[in-house]
């Protein structure tokens, strides 16, 4: 039992302004970003990722330190009275904007997920001693604000004949996309914004593209350019990269939509439990495709599944945060949940999702996620 | 009667109304036109079909010594990989439980390769070869592929029309095979 009166009761406390940008408490300096476990790292960072920490995190919004990176030649440092946006290519006319420009349009905000394609890596034999944060840490959301990229090819004048989009970075690596014009038209934002304040630089400082339901790689940060055109443009990360290579040697490219997945974060992979009795199940689940219409659990390896919480707002896009009472026996058990989406989308087993490609395929897994409890109540990745 | 023309009338006025500013055709007026001069500066892309492709040359035995000198140490001196991806080799691998993509067993366009070496190669120094160096080393990487013969110059006018051997190995995935799976 700590004492009747704590230290920091006897004394008074830091002052205002002590810390102008505040900062997490210092007992919470273990919550952070990091490498994937169990993995070699890359022969440079600038051309990495880093994962979120999604154990040590409630509801569904991520803080912008802790939203996960995937850099392919490092972050720049833009200064943003230096950045501009041009617009061109099959357009009636061509537009240059300087980020005080886009500020000035009307603008909207959006809470939605951002996930990498290479997200879970559950293909072969599970490494029990991976945690949530290696498996599903390239897993993030955020409200983001900004202009609604329709409203900036409406003044540019969109051509008929353009069907594709190109989107070009500021970073070292100009990083391209392809986009499809009816993603472009329907609900994509030109983001200046994330929780409230500009964004971070690792997230694309000054301005971005989001892709509501895209892989996170389309969602090009730093974005300086794009250009609409007739067909894609093929660039490397949308052929050599970023496409799912088929048993049968045949890629499959465009693969844009992050489809519906779900995982429970506790508890999960490196979690211990204590005493038997109640425990609080709760987990993330999203859907690319719009909303999670539903999410099941189960503790005893498939066997039953009942239904979860889903707590509100249910946003289309968007992580959506379950929660399912369980009394824990002290015994064995096997944890899992399964998403279904307002589309009716089932999210798959690891097994289901075999029979239609594999590690090949490396991209898009999102099969059902598994956490073996033993009894004592240590807690393993079980794929 | 005229009590529905009214009605009318209200509705188109609400109609203006809520449709505001952004009315089809009208414009903010924010932003500036950019003029092809500012446009050439920053279209750098390279398309399938040779749009893009700037004026230049370059050889295989002028991309040797680029590649020896600036790209060797990440890629290999033959484009074997380690640190950095493997370049060469793995045609026809595609199928093997351990397909090996590289630029010559797996890159469907030759453009995508000038296109990435251009915009972001080398990793310490991107956008700074010249034209006739991006072809240099476009052509010795396909050259090592045995794609190319050692006599090549890539041009604008040929580059494009290289057939890479994994050409057709792509399609379009929409939608998606997991689309079908159920639990």
């Amino acid at each position: 039992m700590p004492p009747a009166i704590p230290e920091w009761q006897l004394h008074p406390g830091e002052e205002v302004l002590s810390q102008p940008y505040g900062r997490p408490s210092r007992f919470e300096a273990n919550v952070v970003r990091r490498y994937r476990h169990g993995l070699p790292e890359p022969p440079t960072r600038l051309s990495s990722f880093s994962l979120t920490p999604l154990q040590d995190l409630s509801g569904i919004i991520t803080p912008n330190g802790l939203h996960y990176e995937r850099h392919h030649a490092g972050t720049p440092t833009i200064d943003p009275l230096e950045h501009r946006l041009i617009v061109h290519g099959m357009v009636e006319k061509p537009l240059i904007f300087a980020m005080e420009d886009l500020t000035r349009f009307p603008s909207v905000s959006r809470v939605c997920f951002l996930e990498c394609s290479g997200n879970t890596q559950n293909w072969g034999a599970p490494n029990p001693e991976l945690t949530v944060q290696d498996t599903h840490g390239l897993l993030s959301c955020c409200e983001w604000t900004g202009v609604p990229l329709a409203t900036i090819l409406a003044e540019a004048g969109v051509k008929p004949e353009a069907k594709w989009m190109l989107a070009e970075g500021a970073d070292a690596a100009a990083m391209t996309r392809s986009i499809p014009i009816e993603k472009a038209l329907d609900d994509a934002l030109l983001a200046y914004a994330q929780n409230g304040e500009r964004l971070r630089p690792e997230q694309g400082y000054p301005l971005r593209l989001l892709l509501p339901g895209y892989e996170g790689n389309a969602n090009v940060k730093w974005l300086r350019r794009l250009k609409l055109a007739a067909e894609p443009f093929q660039t490397r990360e949308e052929t050599s990269k970023y496409t799912m290579l088929m048993p049968d040697g045949v890629a499959r490219q465009f693969n844009f939509v992050m489809h519906a997945k779900s995982v429970i974060t506790f508890p999960s992979g490196g979690q211990r439990l204590g005493s038997a009795g109640f425990y609080e199940i709760s987990g993330l689940a999203w859907s690319g495709l719009g909303k999670v219409a539903r999410v099941e659990v189960s503790t005893d390896g498939g066997a039953s599944w009942r239904d979860a919480a889903l707590q509100e707002p249910v946003m289309s896009k968007c992580l959506t945060r379950f929660r399912s009472p369980w009394q824990w026996d002290g015994g064995p058990a096997s944890l899992a949940s399964r998403v279904i989406d307002e589309t009716g989308y089932v999210q798959p087993t690891r097994e289901a999702l075999l029979k239609l490609r594999d590690v090949r395929s490396y991209y898009h897994y999102n099969a059902i996620q598994n956490w073996s409890v033993a009894a004592g109540g240590a807690v393993t990745n079980a794929g | 009667m005229p009590d529905r023309i009214a009605r009318r009338l209200m509705l188109a006025v609400a109609a203006t109304l809520v449709v505001g500013v952004a009315r089809a055709g009208e414009s903010y007026g924010i932003g500036r036109e950019a003029t092809p001069q500012e446009i050439a500066g920053w279209d750098i892309d390279v398309s399938p079909n040779g749009a893009g492709l700037p004026p230049g040359r370059g050889d295989v035995r002028q991309g040797e010594a680029i590649f020896a000198a600036k790209c060797a140490a990440c890629h290999g001196a033959h484009g074997e990989g380690k640190p950095m991806d493997r370049l060469v080799g793995g045609i026809g691998t595609l199928r093997d439980k351990k397909p090996v993509k590289t630029v010559g067993s797996f890159w469907p366009y030759a453009t995508t390769l000038f296109d990435y070496v251009r915009r972001a190669m080398p990793l310490n120094a991107p956008q700074s070869l010249t034209p006739d160096e991006v072809y240099a080393v476009s052509a010795y990487v396909l050259f090592l592929n045995g794609i190319v013969p050692q006599d090549t110059t890539f041009d604008a006018d040929n580059l494009a029309r290289i057939n890479m051997p994994n050409r057709n190995g792509f399609v379009s995935a929409d939608p998606p095979p997991e689309a079908a799976a159920k639990p």
